[in-house]
């Protein structure tokens, strides 16, 4: 069994209360900052662990924290987002559901090395009866002197308040969740500055993911360094894993960072193998946004290492044979899953979300998902698998925000590795409801898929 | 001050300069062409992206190239940096796939349009523009809508610069105009179809790149190149008065502000020398205007198209152009793909 930081008492009863969480050392971390550390201390803790930040990008979250500007007479704030809204990805709505109090700790452990007098946590609209378990969390940190003035009679004081988003996916962009935030309409920022220097209100603010902030009620408690000896390499501590698709055991899971790919697919400790022993066939291994990678390059890399759950292994090769962590959104895909049909879906979804914003954003990704649409009902050509690649091209890298990224690797990712597909479809289109079972009943090879 | 280098002629600027700016005090041909951002509006740029420009290195401190394609209206310069305009095949090629983005869901009702031959779409389709279009579906469509008893919105047309809404947020107060919704479907709007009562108003039509905002005093009374720039002046309680009246024969067909080259405003005019005050004896007449922006169709009147030509030509040398990208497995460059 690996070992367990954020869940370890999670099927504990009651251990969305204050009081069973206390029971289970709930707010030690809280009560050792104030009494026994400064805040700088606990920034260089942060530091120390090696703790990266959870919501898809990966960095290094001590670094961030020592960017935050601190003017004189100034407020600074501490946001966490909580929008979590990128198929595939659950584990901050487990988290949140299951052991609130475990982010309001690390929400007023982070406010207090932040010098923050106030944080605030944006949740996203459907979630909104685990608004009321995070409120409920709230009031009862409020009663008993957790949350408020002269926190412990420390002298700390610290207010945290939940806002609720209104159902856009962009407002998990951090700058267009400070602007929905601020009760504006949610368009990410054009930066710099960014949020360390001008962030909520024009103030220095720091924003965090769910996950990152409640990893830093461990890293108080055992020691940055105890933190950091977790893992593997730069992968330090523990990463939620929020796991679905053809997979017996669909679920969040509290793994070690370095945990090999191929035990995390098959073993029994996690999802258990795919559901009646079908055949992988590709993975999103970190939310949809990441490229796609088929079952070969997912279990090895392309040099023939075994790949593991971390930041630099699942990025090795780069985006030719790699993949990114993301959010840690692990989609695990059979021999029967059409990577076309799969590839519509998604692109729809950026379609949707795109704020329009950018030209390219805007414009592009609604390109891709009539074409994606038109091959996929049989009506497509070859040239249009390559204009859709030309499209993605011209979106990449050149938008305001990384949604416009996100929309363009997995359509990147899915020609690079099953272009034969895409032609399948092209020849056969609207004939085929599986693509397998399509080349099983004509007795045809399968194209190579990398 | 900065020393910044783009397409290889140096200048050194103020710091805070943005790269757009830089290379506008140098001029010609190498400035990138900016249809979002507009110098007397604060906040303005970032969105069209059509300005998109190549860092080749960032400063003389810290020479590593930026790893993407940068904003030259919202990035400033550092001192040191060397920037790739009409020089580099790759900003010509990235901003041609803007020029493509812009144009898929616009109408092309040019011959319909009161803003042809002053349409900043027009001359970026012509100078950067491809022939055909690969675009094959239905292009979306909206409502056409007033706002107020002036001004009309064909938001077919819009290109989601944000310039009428910051000219909304900056000029005028009490601001009943934004955008609604998101995506490809996001539409500039007023609250509830209002007018934007206010004596400034009617700038957002000299600010519109395109034709989605446009003069209802103007409607197909003529085609911009039938028209006689002229400028002119007058004693106004509540702007500068400096303005350009369009003359037909005798007729003041439509007032505007005076424009530069690069099509902004140089005064703000207020609503009653725009839409009230349409003939002569309202004015002191200046003499006629010296229009040097380019343009597609008015050659005759507008001095820059032997310039733009020269430009289309060095551009068409650097861009690989009939070279197909291939696009077979294992063919793609790890060194060009700016995931990380
Ligand atoms: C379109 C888009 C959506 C995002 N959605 C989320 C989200 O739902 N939750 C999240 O934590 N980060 C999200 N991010 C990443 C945030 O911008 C930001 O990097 C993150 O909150 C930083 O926290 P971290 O350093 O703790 O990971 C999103 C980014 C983009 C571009
Ligand atoms: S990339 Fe898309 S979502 Fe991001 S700012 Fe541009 S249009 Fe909006
Ligand atoms: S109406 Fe004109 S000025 Fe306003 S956003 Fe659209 S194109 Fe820009
Ligand atoms: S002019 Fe710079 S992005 Fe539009």
């Amino acid at each position: 069994m690996g070992k367990k930081l954020l869940l370890e008492h999670i099927d504990v009863p009651g251990i969305n209360t204050l009081s069973v969480y206390r029971s289970k050392g709930g707010y030690t971390a809280l009560d050792k900052a104030l009494k026994t550390m400064t805040p700088d201390a606990v920034v260089e803790e942060v530091k120390t662990s090696g703790l990266r930040g959870r919501g898809g990008a990966g960095f290094p979250t001590g670094m961030k924290w020592s960017f935050l500007a601190k003017p004189e007479g100034v407020p600074r704030y501490v946001v966490c987002n909580a929008d979590e809204s990128e198929p595939g990805t659950f584990k901050d709505r487990y988290l949140m559901e299951k052991i609130p109090h475990l982010l309001i700790e690390g929400m007023i452990v982070s406010g207090f090395a932040l010098g923050a007098k106030s944080s605030y946590i944006y949740i996203r609209g459907e979630y909104f009866y685990v608004a009321r378990i995070l409120e409920q969390a709230i009031a009862e940190a409020y009663e008993a002197g957790l949350l408020g003035k002269n926190i412990l009679n420390s002298g700390f004081d610290h207010d945290c308040y939940v806002q609720v988003g209104a159902g856009a996916y962009i407002c998990g962009e951090e700058t267009a969740l400070l602007e929905s935030l601020e009760g504006k309409r949610g368009n990410p920022r054009i930066k710099p500055p960014f949020p360390a220097v001008a962030g909520l209100y024009g103030c220095p603010t720091v924003v965090n993911n769910v996950e990152t902030i409640a990893a830093v009620v461990p890293i108080v408690n055992m020691g940055g360094a105890a933190y950091a000896g977790i893992g593997v390499g730069k992968s330090t501590g523990t990463k939620l894993i929020s796991a679905s698709g053809h997979i017996n055991k669909p679920g969040v899971y509290e793994i070690e960072l370095g945990v090999p790919v191929e035990e995390f697919i098959y073993s029994d400790e996690y999802c258990g193998g795919i559901k009646g022993d079908r055949k992988l066939k590709a993975v999103v291994a970190g939310g949809s946004s990441v490229p796609i990678l088929p079952a070969d390059l997912i279990l090895k890399t392309a040099n023939g290492e075994p790949r593991l759950m971390s930041y630099e292994s699942l990025a090795d090769g780069g985006f030719a044979s790699g993949t990114m962590l993301g959010s840690g959104g692990f989609i695990v895909m059979d021999e029967s899953t059409s990577i076309v049909k799969n590839l519509y879906t998604f692109t729809r979804f950026y379609h949707h979300e795109s704020c329009g914003q950018c030209s390219p954003c805007r414009e592009g990704t609604g390109w891709m998902e009539k074409i994606l649409h038109k091959i996929l009902h049989g009506h497509g050509s070859i040239s249009d698998v390559d204009l859709l690649w030309d499209i993605q091209s011209k979106i990449e890298g050149k938008t305001i925000c990384p949604l416009g990224d996100a929309a363009a690797w997995p359509v990147a990712s899915a020609i690079r590795h099953f272009r034969g597909e895409f032609e399948e479809f092209v020849r056969n289109g609207h004939s085929i409801k599986d693509v397998r079972h399509y080349y099983r009943l004509n007795g045809l090879p399968e194209p190579a898929y990398s | 001050m900065a020393k910044v280098t783009i397409d290889d002629v140096t200048i050194e600027v103020p710091d805070g300069t943005t790269i757009l700016q830089a290379a506008r005090m140098i001029g010609g041909d190498l400035v990138p062409p900016a249809m979002c951002y507009y110098s007397k509006l604060k906040t303005s740029g970032g969105y069209c992206r059509t300005c998109i420009v190549k860092v080749e290195q960032g400063s003389a401190k810290d020479p590593r190239p930026m790893p993407k394609p940068v904003a030259s209206c919202r990035t400033t310069v550092m001192d040191g940096m060397v920037v790739r305009n009409i020089t580099s095949p790759e900003v010509l090629e990235a901003r041609s796939g803007v020029v493509e983005f812009l144009l898929i869901n616009h109408p092309l009702d040019c011959p319909v349009c009161d803003q042809a031959g002053e349409c900043h779409l027009q001359d970026l389709a012509y100078e950067h523009g491809k022939e055909e279009t690969r675009y094959e579906f239905e292009r979306r469509e909206f409502e056409q809508i007033d706002i107020g008893d002036k001004v009309q919105l064909h938001m077919n047309r819009c290109i989601l610069c944000y310039r009428c809404v910051k000219v909304a947020d900056q000029l005028t107060d009490g601001r009943v105009h934004g955008v609604l919704n998101r995506g490809d479907v996001a539409e500039i709007s007023t609250y509830i179809q209002n007018s934007i009562e206010n004596d400034f108003s009617g700038n957002v039509i000299d600010v519109c790149p395109v034709g989605a905002l446009t003069d209802k005093t103007f409607r197909f009374k003529s085609r911009v190149w039938y028209t006689k720039p002229v400028d002119a002046h007058r004693d106004c309680p509540h702007c500068t008065g400096k303005v350009r009246l369009w003359y037909k024969g005798d007729d003041v067909l439509r007032v505007t502000a005076r424009k530069d080259k690069y099509g902004e405003v140089e005064e703000w005019i207020c609503n009653e020398c725009r839409f009230d005050k349409k003939t002569t004896s309202d004015w002191v007449i200046e003499g006629p205007s010296k229009v040097d922006r380019h343009s597609v169709i008015s050659a005759n009147h507008y001095e820059n198209l032997r310039v733009l030509k020269a430009t289309i030509d060095r551009q068409k040398k650097a861009l690989p152009h009939g070279e197909k990208v291939n696009l077979g497995q294992g063919a793609l460059d790890p060194n060009n793909i700016h995931g990380k």
